[in-house]
């Protein structure tokens, strides 16, 4: 039987959309030869959380709600992952490839000496009834294709917004447990001391549905205004292109591509961007791809659906407006 | 202060790259390499701490083939002061696990007080050795840092590192492990006195034997992880161009997005 | 025989493509547009403490003790971003330094020309007269004892680094009967020393953002001391200066030929015409391939002959043979260059087109193309046979 962990992961009081992801995953997963999907819920004040959970498809919630777990402690995370996965005899062990699961997801594999595999896009069963998992590398130029060789504690963590989520099921109720953290905190080597929000930005980048970025055609940093204000009015994140944030426009948090971040949105809108293979490979596996560029030979034109050649300080403004009229119809 | 860097070689950031024949590894010919970029970060940091103290080593650590000396010879004329290269074929098919016991066992020989990583190697872009190693060896970590600061004791450090739309400030006791990410400070190049200096810096080779490793322990069979295949993505094809006057396009997009893609 | 670069010029060849690739390329379109010389000011200030403008000069001179084949590699490297910038450095080291380490002694070496390798001091080096180029030894810049000094009074034109040297080698005529075999008398003068005057001259083809200029001596009084070599061996050390700066020119034109032909298989990849990339054309393959067969043919030559003068072999020959063909090469590659560029090739916007007006001057600086024939072929018919 395969038994799932999913690591929840939360934005202020909200589970986050990749860990509905991976629950949809699991699903997708445990229902070939029946299993269990489980959730691990993290944190202080967290209970709540778990109705979201148990309708997006956990069938079990497993609660360590302590006032110790309000901040993330890659240590203590990591512990009690560790812990329920043994709890449960987990096969395999989900989270989301952000920067939590990034850095807890190493660390539980080492701890329970499981197999890891990160950044994921596909995850499967073979016939052999092992997992397999694609995985993108060499910055999206190639894809992996990797099996687990073991039958327990496999630790995936999944790229957002590839994983459909379980269709809602508000009248779920998962069975909750709670376990409680085994740290002993004072013995800690690592803490964190705060966390300062450095962008305020509504929407984060590696999880936006829909995110418009803004290149060197922008021409000066001033100009992102245009960028942002496109963003609004579609509920978008604002992404950079690598000359934008190394001309000093934008801070590295807003870069995608090969030395920033890998983007999937449903939507991408590329502004100004030529779309060199550095950028290509940050946001190349996003489902639509709009490039507004007033070069027709700029590579971005080569793989979006949709293009526009003409300046993008013509066509920024006007998008906005039939954005705006588009929401209020 | 003694200050490990772990580095590895990688294809440079701008080669093409394409599945080899067996399809299980990329086709090598022609590539020319590189100093995995974000471990340049960790060099540049451990340099940086080394000159702030004006006392300590920095040692670089690789594990590859013959050819990954190059690497090391790099961050030798950057400025390190020893290398060790790891290099045993019994090491082919290990993942990610497997290099690190090699790497912890390396490092454990040695009494670093601070270890560096890149966040990723852009290679396999998997991130998991330097948290790996930390786990193995008992020490503290912190991924994905963009900011480093000694405690004035020299007992801890304070590093950032970036999460979604925040930084998180973790305090460490050292020794600790460190993992680089951009924006952490700006690399140096060589300097041409470092690189005439380079060769007569100590380089030390190990074999797994010098370890106290073995294949079962670190190749192929004790890794979890196979890979099976390594292919291209898929081509993404190029779709319509939107001709007309201005006006007339964006109408035509936003028409297209929402009824076609409906993605708006 | 051994045509491997050694590990240390590996290293130096990697560590200058990143040099470039942040610092130089994406300021060169600017430093061509603005004519800008701060830009590349700033450049030199950067590659200064890395050591690359003392590459070919021995450790106590403050150089790096990397030969001519390290710094055929640096101005390789350095004009894949900007020639403005290779010329820079090029007459920096490969003429003022150059000069002063042939001809100087311990003395001058340790004054004038560790300045000058460790980018403390920026050199030039002064030949050319209104009525003296290609007939460099009817110079007229004239240089009269005077107890401990010579006095200098005359006109060099069109001299790279003018009016941003602090030290200036300067070729003047101390004897007007003898001129060439031995009237002829090399000076390191201070630019700070009363009665020198530079005058930039912008209006230029191309290398617009290097500093060329006029430089005026009035009673200019250099010390004794700063007479290079011996009175009236100034024309040796000259001609044996450009020797080398020939070869070194010609490593410089390789850099530039290698990055046309990137430049044009990335816009040949892009740009589509009759419904396909039109690198899929024989007539674009075609270009390419003569482009590369050329360079091919350069850096053989130019590698070899570093090579050879890094033995202690005297290079009159190999290197006029070498700034001749790499320079004719270079411009028939840029003209192929900005034929495949087509309509986009002729716009200032691309750096195609900086590239075409750079290219030009290759064959005539230095000594021309007809002058770099008269020296191979009095060699030839001195020995008789090849």
């Amino acid at each position: 039987m395969t038994k799932i962990l999913v690591v929840s992961e939360r934005h202020e009081a909200k589970v986050k959309r990749v860990t509905l992801e991976a629950l949809g995953a699991a699903h997708a997963l445990s229902s070939k030869e029946g299993g269990q999907v489980a959730a691990l819920l993290i944190g202080n004040e967290v209970a709540s959380q778990a109705d979201t959970l148990s309708a997006g498809g956990a069938q079990k919630v497993y609660l360590a709600d302590d006032p110790k777990l309000a901040l993330y402690s890659s240590e203590a995370y990591a512990t009690l992952v560790a812990d329920v996965a043994k709890k449960m005899d987990a096969t395999l062990i989900l989270l989301g490839a952000t920067a939590m699961g990034k850095d807890l997801g190493p660390k539980v594999a080492a701890k329970l000496e499981g197999a890891f595999a990160g950044d994921c896009t596909g995850l499967a069963l073979n016939d052999e009834g092992a997992f397999v998992a694609t995985r993108p590398i060499y910055g999206g130029k190639a894809i992996a294709t990797v099996k687990c060789q073991q039958a327990q504690f496999q630790v995936v963590t999944l790229r957002p917004n590839v994983f459909p989520v379980h269709p809602p099921a508000p009248s779920a109720k998962a069975e909750i447990e709670k376990v409680t953290t085994t740290t002993d905190f004072s013995l800690l080597k690592a803490i964190v001391k705060e966390v300062l929000t450095v962008v305020a930005s509504k929407v984060e980048l590696t999880e936006a549905q829909i995110i418009v970025s803004g290149g060197r055609g922008l021409k000066a940093p001033e100009n992102f205004k245009l960028i942002e204000e496109l963003a609004d009015a579609l509920g978008a994140a604002v992404g950079a292109s690598r000359a934008a944030v190394d001309a000093g426009w934008k801070p590295h948090s807003y870069q995608v591509g090969l030395t920033g971040k890998t983007v999937s949105p449903l939507l991408y809108i590329a502004c100004g961007i030529s779309g060199a293979i550095q950028h290509q490979a940050g946001m190349s596996s996003s489902k639509y791809i709009v490039a507004i560029n007033n070069d027709p030979n700029a590579p971005i034109f080569k793989i979006a659906n949709y293009g526009i050649v003409a300046d993008l300080f013509d066509v920024v403004p006007l998008l906005i407006e039939e954005v705006k009229k588009l929401k209020a119809a | 202060m003694n200050i490990a860097v772990c580095i590895k070689q990688v294809p440079a950031t701008e080669s093409k790259i394409k599945p080899a024949a067996d399809g299980l590894d990329i086709d090598r010919t022609g590539l020319s390499y590189v100093v995995n970029p974000y471990d340049e970060f960790g060099v540049e940091e451990a340099l940086k701490i080394k000159e702030q103290l004006d006392t300590g080593t920095v040692t670089v650590i690789t594990i590859g083939p013959e050819k990954a000396v190059e690497a090391l010879r790099t961050c030798l004329a950057v400025g390190a002061d020893e290398a060790i290269h790891i290099k045993d074929d019994a090491l082919t098919g290990g993942d990610a696990l497997c290099t690190a016991r090699v790497l912890a066992a390396a490092l454990k020989k040695g009494n670093y007080d601070l270890i560096f990583f890149g966040r990723q190697a852009i290679d396999d872009d998997s991130g998991a050795v330097g948290i790996h190693v930390a786990e193995l060896l008992g020490l503290p970590h912190v991924a994905g840092i963009n900011k480093f600061e000694l405690n004035a004791d020299g007992l801890k450090a304070v590093a950032h590192r970036q999460i979604e739309g925040a930084a998180e400030v973790v305090e460490a006791r050292l020794p600790a492990i460190f993992t680089c990410q951009k924006e952490l400070n700006e690399p140096r190049y060589a300097s041409l006195p470092g690189i005439m200096k380079a060769k007569q810096k100590p380089m030390t080779v190990w074999s797994l034997a010098d370890l106290d490793l073995s294949a079962e322990d670190v190749g192929a069979s004790a890794a979890k992880v196979k890979l099976e295949k390594i292919t291209s993505p898929p081509v993404r094809e190029a779709g319509k161009t939107i001709d007309g006057d201005t006006a007339h396009a964006v109408s035509e997009l936003v028409r297209l997005l929402h009824e076609e893609a409906k993605v708006l | 025989m051994d045509f491997n670069f050694t590990e240390e010029q590996s290293m130096l060849r990697d560590m200058v493509r990143k040099f470039v690739d942040k610092e130089v390329k994406p300021v060169a379109q600017q430093i061509d547009k603005e004519h800008n010389v701060g830009l590349i000011q700033d450049i030199l200030k950067k590659a200064a403490p890395l050591g690359l403008l003392g590459i070919p000069f021995p450790e106590k001179y403050g150089g790096a003790g990397m030969g001519e084949m390290g710094y055929c590699v640096l101005l390789e490297e350095l004009s894949h971003g900007c020639a403005s910038t290779s010329v820079t450095i090029g007459a920096h080291i490969g003429l003022a330094g150059m000069s002063i380490f042939l001809g100087g002694n311990e003395t001058q070496k340790e004054k004038y020309l560790k300045p000058l390798a460790t980018g403390e001091k920026i050199g030039a080096y002064a030949l050319t007269e209104p009525g003296a180029g290609s007939d460099a030894a009817n110079l007229q810049l004239t240089a009269k004892e005077d107890g401990d000094h010579f006095v200098l009074n005359g006109t060099k034109l069109w001299i790279t680094n003018g009016d941003i040297a602090d030290t200036v080698v300067v070729y003047g005529l101390t004897n007007p009967e003898l001129k060439a075999r031995g009237g002829i008398t090399a000076f390191i003068v201070e630019t700070t020393t009363p009665g020198f005057s530079a005058n930039r001259i912008e209006d230029k083809m191309g290398l617009r953002g290097s500093a060329t200029a006029e430089l005026v001596f009035q009673d200019l009084r250099v010390p004794k001391e700063n007479v290079l070599g011996q009175v009236g061996m100034g024309f040796k050390i000259a001609m044996e200066t450009l020797d080398e700066s020939r070869l070194s020119l010609a490593a410089a034109t390789i850099g530039s030929a290698k990055e046309l032909i990137t430049m044009s298989v990335d816009f040949a990849k892009k740009r589509v015409a009759f419904n396909q990339p039109i690198v899929h054309f024989q007539a674009i393959q075609f270009m390419i391939a003569d482009m590369a067969a050329e360079v091919f043919q350069m850096e053989s030559i130019v590698y070899r002959t570093a090579w050879m003068y890094d033995q202690g072999n005297k290079i009159p020959r190999e290197g006029a043979i070498c700034k001749l063909f790499c320079s004719e090469a270079l411009d028939r590659i840029v003209d192929k260059a900005v034929q495949i560029h087509g309509g986009n090739g002729f716009m200032g916007e691309h750096p195609v087109e900086r590239f075409y007006r750079d290219s030009r001057v290759n064959r005539i600086f230095e000594g021309t193309s007809e002058v770099q024939r008269m020296v191979i072929a009095e060699d030839v018919l001195k020995k008789g046979s090849y």
